[in-house]
């Protein structure tokens, strides 16, 4: 169970929520409102103010890189560093099921330079879920998908949170957000608010 | 040994005609430089009469207060170098600390240590070999440092997903940090390589030119150049290494977060 009150990061805040385990919560709300900031700050990637708990322990009892394999973020726009998509990846937990699971069974064999951003999009998630950290942050994670790779995606995050995973998804998508969803929150003017 | 040939106002306006020339074909050409071509030369021209009259000065004095005075007023002046040709400098104080940090520190070690060690002046630090040796030493390092630095919070900006990416796997702010940290030391090292490596193949350095023509024995000169290309490439390499690791320090935080947002706010 991840715990967050009065977390505040630039104009944000103070948001207070909860995300328990095997559970996926959806949070919208309009462009620019800050979804992608609070996900952030959450990651502890931008300086902020609040606390934070996971399992009862506080954030900052823990080492700000292995917070991160704790609770991964992943960003809309995922990045890159090496030329070989493989480089991206550890050896173990061998990737290769879930690679194909999401449709990239040869990607570990491929240049990034010749990645369209929907692939890009999912071995960013395939990546980040070989941590097997205990939240997930998703930030629109099938925002340049087809149907069958959305479904494959969703099928993902399905599966993680039945693994007792806490989910925080972000979507425009509100069809998404009612196949996926448990729970519903909303980000306006700075402040999450339960939504129906 | 040839005695040294004095020069006259006559011999230096004869080699100004060629930059004369360069600035009427600009002008007949529209190329738009003459009058920078013109601005720059009397800028030199007046620069380095002044230096000549401070240096003849000094030189005469043979104070320590003075000379370390020069020093400080160069080193000034290298750091507003350093800071003036970064794209987006660091914010602040930091923005100039670090230039002027790396170079204080590298540029007086460097120099102390020919001075002590290999030139052995008496005294130590007389101002005919100490000044003009920092110099030397302060114009490469200033380079190095000034591309480093620049290379590296330029790559930062540009590839901020890419480090954030690794950050978010958990690496630490150096690993994460590691292409740019190599490339930017990379590019502050080459002007310094480069110049090793061409010498006396390609080009023929200033010092030792000038030395050749004012009289000193080619062998002679070349030990000198030989102990000044040392003293300029260890102190390059250990500034480039300094800046570009202070850089990276301080555009991260100990909660292993990017802060580009400590860098001066872009345009």
């Amino acid at each position: 169970m991840l715990k967050i009150n009065a977390l505040c990061t630039g104009l944000i805040g103070p948001v207070d929520l909860e995300l328990p385990a095997g559970r996926i919560a959806v949070l919208s709300g309009v462009s620019g409102s800050g979804k992608s900031l609070l996900l952030r700050a959450i990651a502890d990637l931008d300086p902020n103010e609040g606390r934070v708990e996971l399992n009862g322990r506080a954030r900052g009892d823990f080492d700000a890189t292995d917070w991160r394999r704790h609770v991964a973020f992943v960003p809309a726009e995922s990045g890159w560093w090496a030329q070989g998509v493989d480089e991206h990846f550890q050896a173990e937990p061998d990737p290769a099921p879930l690679l194909e699971t999401l449709g990239l069974g040869e990607a570990m064999h491929w240049d990034v330079a010749r990645l369209s951003t929907g692939e890009k999009q999912r071995l960013a998630l395939a990546r980040a879920l070989q941590m097997d950290a205990d939240v997930l942050l998703l930030d629109e994670p099938t925002s340049a998908l087809d149907a069958m790779a959305v479904e494959a995606v969703e099928g993902v995050i399905r599966a993680e949170a039945a693994k007792g995973k806490a989910v925080l998804l972000v979507s425009h998508d509100t069809t998404q957000g009612a196949r996926l969803g448990d729970v519903f929150f909303k980000l306006e003017d700075g402040q999450v608010r339960d939504a129906a | 040994m040839n005695a040294y040939i004095s020069l006259d106002w006559f011999d230096l306006t004869l080699a100004a005609l060629f930059l004369v020339l360069n600035a009427a074909l600009s002008i007949w050409l529209r190329l738009g430089l003459a009058r920078q071509l013109i601005i720059a030369a009397a800028r030199m021209v007046v620069q380095l009469l002044l230096v000549g009259l401070v240096l003849k000065w000094v030189f005469g004095a043979v104070s320590l207060w003075l000379t370390g005075a020069l020093m400080l007023v160069m080193l000034g002046f290298a750091t507003r170098e350093v800071r003036a040709r970064q794209e987006r400098p660091l914010a602040g104080i930091w923005g100039w600390s670090i230039g002027a940090g790396v170079m204080a520190t590298v540029g007086l070690m460097v120099t102390i240590f020919g001075l002590t060690f290999a030139i052995q002046p008496e005294p130590l630090w007389s101002p005919r070999y100490a000044l003009p040796l920092l110099g030397m030493i302060l114009g490469n390092t200033m380079t190095g440092v000034a591309l480093g630095l620049d290379t590296f919070l330029g790559a930062l900006l540009r590839e901020k997903a890419g480090v954030e990416a690794r950050l978010l796997l958990g690496h630490t702010r150096m690993a994460a940090m590691r292409p740019q940290l190599r490339r930017a030391v990379r590019t502050g090292f080459t002007p310094i390589i480069n110049a090793m490596a061409a010498i006396g193949v390609v080009s023929l350095p200033g010092m030792m030119t000038g030395q050749i023509l004012s009289g000193i024995d080619p062998q002679e000169a070349v030990k000198y150049q030989l102990l000044i290309m040392f003293l300029l490439g260890g102190a390059t390499g250990l500034g480039v290494l300094g800046a570009v690791l202070a850089g990276a320090w301080r555009m991260t935080d100990d909660r292993h977060r990017l802060r580009l947002d400590r860098l001066v706010p872009g345009k």
